[in-house]
């Protein structure tokens, strides 16, 4: 147990050794801790922020989807409107156009028939007076009786 | 091993390799060799107890002065390879381990020393992990090491047993303990001064623990105030030095028994006790950076 100069150079170690880790190692590895902390703290916040960016994105996507929808029911209504606005206007067309057709076939009937009467009126009006001229024969002077067989043939 | 009887053996395992100054005409009685007388003052290594007590002051325990060095330059060196790599990203194993002692550390010296320093929390990571590593070496097996000193001495440097004093471990040695609770005390009473002043610190030396407002009364105090104060700076750093020593150097005394009572199986026998010691060990590094800490911080504080 003798106290001697052993005191003294544990001391130095001492020294030594404090002033070292003072130097060279306490700063560099505290600064990494701090660093570590702050980046640690960065990244929390970050992901709080994210999670938040993803809600209002999820929000958003929603209002789009649901406009989207809304607009697509109108597109369609639009759509079947128009489809049934065309189909009202093909049937209107095709029934002006049934009645044209039908008037058309009217007429040209009417325009037939009255040929055909012409005509018949002709024959008989020349038959009547073939016939009328043979029963007379000579007894009717086809000049003085003329007008009077016209009127007739007129009147049928 | 030196020595047949256990009271020699155990002797012998107190004892430091002791190198240092002998007076001119000192008479060297050393076991197995013939008694010198030395014509001039010598520098060497003390062969017994006594001529280690005969050197005085002027003498060195290089045992515990090599084991504490290098035990303090090996922590150095983990620390710095640490300090290197460090860095803010993911830590990998050994950088994972050594950041925790120091963010223990800083926990502790951010919990007791509210002062602003870059001093105090390097002190505390070198006391605590140095004294831990010192104390660790008391885990060692007794003989494991001094009888490896001892063969090579006596094999290659012609030394006799009882001369290869060696002792592993540095906190056993007062020397060592009272040299670190003596720099601790420098500091306290640096801290002091520079945080109050010289007149500030002699104030908390002179008119302490009595005040008076009277003048002539706190003249009077004075005298006692200092004798009490000075008793009290002193007793911080013998305390702290003797408390480690002396739990130290009982936790090896009861292995040296174990050692001496089983001889070989004391590997077996002193394994109850090491498993304990670890606690003691531990304990023992953690009190002494806290008391150094709590010291620091009651220089810099006002009462």
């Amino acid at each position: 147990m003798n106290m001697n100069a052993t005191l003294i150079g544990q001391a130095i170690w001492f020294a030594l050794f404090v002033f070292f880790c003072m130097k060279f190692v306490w700063p560099p590895i505290s600064r990494a801790l701090d660093e570590r902390k702050q980046k640690i703290a960065e990244g929390l916040s970050a992901a709080d922020r994210a999670e938040r960016d993803l809600e209002l994105a999820q929000e958003k996507a929603t209002a789009n989807l649901k406009e989207a929808k809304e607009k697509a029911a109108e597109i369609i209504d639009q759509a079947n409107r128009r489809a049934n606005q065309i189909v009202e206007e093909a049937k209107d067309a095709a029934r002006t156009e049934g009645e044209r057709l039908v008037a058309k076939a009217h007429s040209e009937i009417d325009q037939e028939v009255n040929q055909a009467r012409e005509q018949l009126r002709k024959e008989v009006a020349a038959l009547a007076l073939s016939g009328a001229e043979k029963v007379l024969a000579g007894e009717v002077n086809q000049d003085a009786h003329k007008q009077m067989l016209e009127q007739l043939a007129a009147e049928l | 091993m030196a020595g047949s009887s256990p009271g020699e053996y155990i002797k012998h395992h107190l004892g430091n390799l002791t190198y240092g100054k002998l007076p001119e005409g000192y008479v060297r009685e050393c076991d197995g060799r013939d008694t010198v007388t030395l014509t001039e003052t010598t520098w060497t290594f003390a062969c017994n107890g006594n001529e280690a007590k005969d050197m005085g002051f002027a003498a060195f325990h290089v045992d515990s002065l090599a084991w504490s060095g290098g035990l303090g330059i090996i922590m150095c060196l983990m620390f710095w390879l640490v300090a290197r790599k460090a860095t803010a990203g993911v830590p990998s194993g050994f950088v994972n381990f050594i950041e925790t002692i120091i963010e223990f550390i800083d926990t502790q010296v951010r919990d007791s020393f509210h002062g602003k320093s870059k001093l105090v929390a390097p002190l505390s990571l070198v006391i605590f992990c140095w004294v831990f590593l010192m104390n660790l070496m008391d885990l060692i097996p007794v003989d494991v090491v001094p009888a490896t000193f001892s063969w090579i001495m006596t094999s290659f440097f012609g030394w006799t047993a009882q001369e290869a004093y060696f002792k592993i471990v540095p906190t056993t040695d007062p020397n060592i303990t009272l040299s670190m609770s003596f720099c601790v005390m420098l500091l306290v009473i640096f801290f002091t001064i520079k945080a109050k002043g010289v007149g500030g610190f002699i104030g908390t030396l002179a008119l302490h623990p009595f005040e008076a407002s009277n003048p002539v009364v706190k003249v009077l105090l004075i005298p006692v105030n200092l004798l009490l104060e000075t008793i009290g700076l002193l007793a911080k750093p013998v305390s702290l030095g003797l408390r480690l020593f002396g739990n130290m150097y009982a936790g090896e005394f009861v292995f040296i028994l174990l050692a001496a009572m089983m001889g070989t199986w004391q590997f077996i026998g002193a394994w109850p006790w090491a498993v304990f010691h670890i606690l003691v060990i531990t304990l023992q590094a953690f009190i002494f950076m806290v008391l150094t800490i709590v010291y620091l911080s009651m220089a810099v504080e006002d009462h």
